[in-house]
């Protein structure tokens, strides 16, 4: 099974090597969608995890118990072509590229390149963009 | 070879004006020349629709039995402006609502008023002679409303910055969400659609220009505020920076969800986007010529936001269509940008106002006042100084008086 997890780091585990514990330990195959990790700063990592439900749930269980916040991360996003005015503000901070405007100036979304960073959620002016988890 | 506003508003009035949106218009002058594109087309129509902040609408509640003078007023708990007659409010756009802050606003009861919905009034006052009663609290719509119209003090801005941001952390404005070290870049115009990028000297809009406001027919009322027509300007008389606004004004009654949309911009207020449209006749080459500007030929200028002084670094030009095209350089540096103002809804209004103009005989009417234009008094800042010297003589005069 594959699950998409948002952990957030506390300062003192910012230097421990997390990822290459759920590869040895726990048998998974971690996929780093976005982190954000500095020495002696709260960090944030969304990892997509796939291997079997044992041994994710045992390795969400040692995430835990080494003092790090496990919450499931979004696991879709949406538009909603009714609020939204295609303003384009989505894609001034996309960086993966996943919302940019079309030849017609209209809103393409290409989930594939999604990586969830929710940077658009908080940019739409429009409140267009949601999250699901 | 010159038309007079009354030989366009004959044709249109019979049917036979030859409207195009500046798009079109563009691509007529490119093929056939400005020449033959003046000779051949009456009118074009413009279009814009980007947060304006600067909005919001004046409201009269008629009076309850028995009759408040309302003081402190809260649609929806969003705060109106008091300091009016009895019943008569004003509601900003970009008032914040008293319990649910920026998410909820001005601007988002206005767009619940026109999307039918019921608004909680809540006022209270002093309670006199002629107004006894103290508080109120009931729910309105916009039927229920006597007058009800927008009026804008600064909508349509005549261009507008490129924003980008040095700094190392992510800067929350006006402009959007800006990224660290030159992250990203963000612009607000419609380009070669905006209407003043049209007029670029205001020869054919002015006060009592009749335009398309959030949907509805309206008029410009005067210069909008910061009307700054002394910006910078490029070799064919259009600024490259923010420059002229038009105060605008309009019947919320007849105006249109789908160009009036509240917004919210994170870690800095509530706005609104506003449909703003004027239809330009085409009274010579000379005016013609402008209107033909494309993308490629309108700039913008790139400031950077991460200074938060009153004069930011200018760090050079570039076109609405590198802008277009999705990256910008900037001192060097390939930079990815976004709009934050709709260019497909401002083609629509174009295409919209095309409609009045062509098939509905919406006429146009020439300025009863011009706008002020380059060379005007300067636009001044705001300087903080002491409490001035009593003018000498001042208090003498008011005793003759």
């Amino acid at each position: 099974m594959r699950r998409r997890l948002d952990l957030t780091f506390p300062p003192r585990q910012a230097k421990k090597p997390i990822t290459w514990h759920l590869v040895r330990d726990f048998d998974l195959v971690p996929n780093i969608l976005r982190a954000q990790i500095q020495p002696g700063q709260y960090g944030r990592m969304v990892v997509e995890v796939s291997g079997k439900r044992e041994d994710i749930e045992a390795a969400m269980a040692f995430l835990a118990h080494e003092g790090l916040e496990v919450r499931p991360a979004a696991s879709d996003i949406a538009l909603d072509e009714e609020r939204c005015v295609v303003c384009g503000l989505c894609t001034a901070v996309c960086k993966p590229g996943a919302m940019v405007l079309g030849e017609r100036a209209e809103l393409v979304f290409d989930k594939d390149k999604c990586v969830y960073c929710e940077a658009c959620v908080s940019a739409c002016p429009r409140r267009a963009v949601t999250l699901s988890f | 070879m010159a038309k007079s506003w009354e030989e366009i508003n004959a044709r249109i009035a019979s049917g036979d004006a030859v409207v195009l949106t500046a798009e079109e218009f563009a691509q007529v002058a490119a093929e056939d020349g400005v020449k033959a594109a003046a000779r051949k087309v009456d009118v074009v129509t413009t279009g814009t629709f980007g947060p304006m902040c600067s909005s919001g609408a004046f409201l009269n509640f008629g009076h309850a039995d028995p009759p408040i003078k309302m003081g402190e007023i809260e649609l929806n708990d969003v705060p109106a402006s008091g300091g009016l007659a009895a019943v008569d409010t004003y509601l900003g756009v970009t008032e914040p609502s008293r319990t649910r802050g920026i998410e909820y606003g001005g601007a988002h009861v206005i767009e619940d008023l026109l999307r039918g919905r019921a608004v909680r009034l809540r006022a209270r006052g002093p309670g006199t002679d002629c107004y006894p009663r103290t508080e109120i609290d009931t729910w309105v719509t916009l039927d229920d409303l006597n007058q009800a119209y927008l009026f804008n003090p600064r909508n349509a801005y005549q261009n507008y910055a490129v924003a980008v941001n040095s700094t190392d952390r992510t800067l929350r404005t006006y402009l959007g969400t800006l990224l660290p070290k030159y992250g990203n870049a963000t612009y607000c115009s419609s380009g070669s659609l905006s209407p003043l990028l049209n007029d670029p000297t205001y020869r054919a809009i002015g006060v009592g220009t009749r335009c398309f406001v959030a949907g509805a027919p309206g008029f410009v009322a005067w210069e909008g505020t910061q009307h700054n027509p002394n910006q910078a300007r490029d070799d064919n008389g259009v600024p490259v920076a923010p420059s002229g606004t038009l105060a605008v004004i309009a019947d919320l009654k007849a105006a249109d969800a789908g160009f009036f949309s509240a917004a919210t911009m994170s870690g800095y207020g509530v706005s609104a986007f506003v449909g703003v449209g004027v239809p330009i006749p085409v009274l010579d080459e000379d005016l013609a010529a402008t209107l033909a500007l494309t993308d490629a030929q309108l700039s913008a200028t790139v400031f950077d936001y991460g200074v938060a002084r009153r004069s930011r670094p200018n760090l050079g030009t570039v076109t609405y269509e590198e802008l277009r095209g999705g990256a910008i350089e900037v001192e060097g540096r390939k930079v990815p940008c976004g709009p934050i103002s709709s260019l497909a809804v401002a083609r629509r209004i174009a295409e919209d106002l095309k409609r009045w103009v062509a098939e509905e005989r919406f006429t146009l009417s020439a300025p009863l006042r011009p706008l002020p234009g380059p060379g005007a008094p300067p636009f001044k800042p705001l300087e903080e100084r002491g409490e001035p010297e009593p003018v000498l003589g001042a208090e003498e005069a008011s005793g003759d008086a």
